[in-house]
């Protein structure tokens, strides 16, 4: 029996999910950052500029995988909340104050939510930082993270390249290439390279146009 | 009986005519008549004393602990109500739980102080609830920041010193700390002139019982915890107070 809706709009009645690439690096000084910009529903891109880089305060970013939804509500509510305690305190905060702010939220609502976030900054206790927070909600530091669909494609490419305290020339082109690949090989992530550098100066954005991209073995 | 607020006295939510708030003020005059507690910050941590008078031999020393600990690293004294410090230091210990369990960091003691005068604020607000009977002092120490003293009062005014006292003789012992140089003692001195100010002092031994010296601190020596200060050093400062009472005869 022919479903009309079943055939042509079951992609729009779909969940939206950021099908996504992230990677975030400490490198001597600080940490980079980068995301694709593909927002995916079913097989539908319903953005392909997206910007997943969010930032949660002045020198603390998340990176967002998973739920477009979830990931957003909850970085909003950590961005709140780092907000409010900052000025009660009279400090910026570190990013392990917000990292655990994530997996506060990650862990207690864990029946609902479909989100995996890699929160990544500078403070000036720790220097740079980046924090994996997984779909359970549990929380590990660690040097370097990935996430989201296309992560799965880079696990040998990060073992094998990132070394500890790299430039930061050799850090962007860790991120750079990594995404690339990343959205050569995985259907869920594309479109281009966003990236963000965290120092002590604060926040650099860059982006990569598609064009731009380096092509790796292509026939 | 008539007094100064008649009429205007029954509830938190009455102004009377010279915008006073007369049930603020007599929770003050409950901490008045309780004994007196002193903080002071030296040069490297925080020190608390509290004058308890001992009602009856009967009752067991170290019984009746009028100073708190918050976390591992914040210290409360109070005077006044027993009772409603204890209430305040219960609150204040939900306070700095939630948020290391949000955040992964201790509680900043200003910002415990603050939630703490928002607290004992609200109970100034309705006439179905009365307001605290009693002042807190809070204190805490940290390697960067250096040593931090907080006063809380009933109407809620939470105020930073450097030196404070509360309670019945807290004119006479603020006179004595403001003549102390508290930034070059080191904590051991400052028990040593807690239990000056307090045994001679504040304390009158005709007309009230013996009384019983309850000390704490939180310094560079406990690694920034609260504790109680040793038994011994205790011991030594009194025999040092009687020393000088002594030369001075």
């Amino acid at each position: 029996m022919f479903n009309f809706e079943k055939e042509f709009l079951s992609d729009l009645n779909k969940e939206v999910k950021t099908g996504t690439t992230v990677m975030a690096v400490t490198f001597k000084g600080g940490v980079i950052i980068a995301a694709d910009s593909r927002t995916s529903s079913g097989s539908y891109a319903v953005n392909r500029v997206t910007d997943k880089l969010t930032p949660v305060h002045d020198q603390i970013y998340c990176l967002r995988s998973g739920s477009a939804a979830d990931t957003q509500i909850i970085s909003s509510y950590v961005s709140y909340y780092t907000n409010m305690f900052s000025i009660e305190e009279g400090s910026k905060p570190t990013v392990k104050k917000a990292a655990h702010m994530f997996r506060e939220f990650l862990y207690q609502n864990k029946q609902y939510l479909h989100a995996a976030i890699i929160c990544a900054g500078w403070d000036p206790i720790e220097g740079g930082s980046v924090y994996s927070l997984p779909l359970g909600g549990s929380i590990v530091k660690q040097p370097f993270a990935t996430g989201g669909s296309g992560s799965t494609y880079l696990y040998g490419y990060c073992d094998m390249n990132f070394k500890e305290n790299m430039t930061e020339e050799e850090a962007e082109k860790f991120v750079t290439y990594g995404i690339t690949e990343a959205i050569a090989r995985d259907g869920g992530s594309g479109g281009i390279v966003r990236k963000a550098i965290i120092d002590k100066n604060g926040v650099r954005r860059k982006t990569v146009y598609g064009n731009k991209l380096k092509k790796f073995w292509e026939k | 009986m008539s007094g100064i607020g008649t009429g205007y006295d029954l509830y938190p939510t009455t102004f009377s005519p010279d915008g006073r708030i007369f049930q603020v003020e007599y929770a003050h005059k409950a901490v008045e008549n309780s004994s007196t507690a002193i903080g002071l910050c030296c040069k490297d941590g925080v020190v608390f004393g509290v004058e308890k008078i001992i009602l009856s031999k009967m009752l067991v020393e170290g019984t009746n602990r009028r100073v708190f600990s918050v976390g591992e690293h914040i210290g409360i004294a109070t005077a006044g109500l027993t009772a409603d410090g204890r209430r305040i230091v219960q609150n204040a210990r939900q306070e700095a739980k939630n948020y290391e369990n949000f955040t992964s960091d201790i509680i900043p003691i200003h910002v415990l102080t603050e939630r703490l005068s928002i607290y004992v604020q609200v109970f100034t607000l309705y006439n179905y609830i009365r307001p605290f009977g009693c002042s807190l002092m809070i204190g805490s120490y940290d390697e960067e920041k250096g040593p931090s003293l907080y006063c809380i009062e009933p109407d809620s005014v939470a105020l930073g010193f450097y030196g404070c006292a509360i309670g019945k003789g807290k004119q006479e012992a603020k006179t004595e700390i403001s003549k102390l140089k508290l930034s070059e003692m080191t904590c051991k001195d400052a028990v040593k002139e807690i239990a000056k100010i307090l045994i001679k002092t504040v304390h009158d031994e005709t007309k009230e019982k013996e009384m019983e010296l309850e000390m704490s601190w939180i310094c560079k020596e406990t690694k920034g915890k609260h504790k109680l200060v040793p038994k011994k050093l205790i011991e030594e400062a009194v025999e040092w107070v009687k020393g000088q009472e002594n030369e001075e005869d």
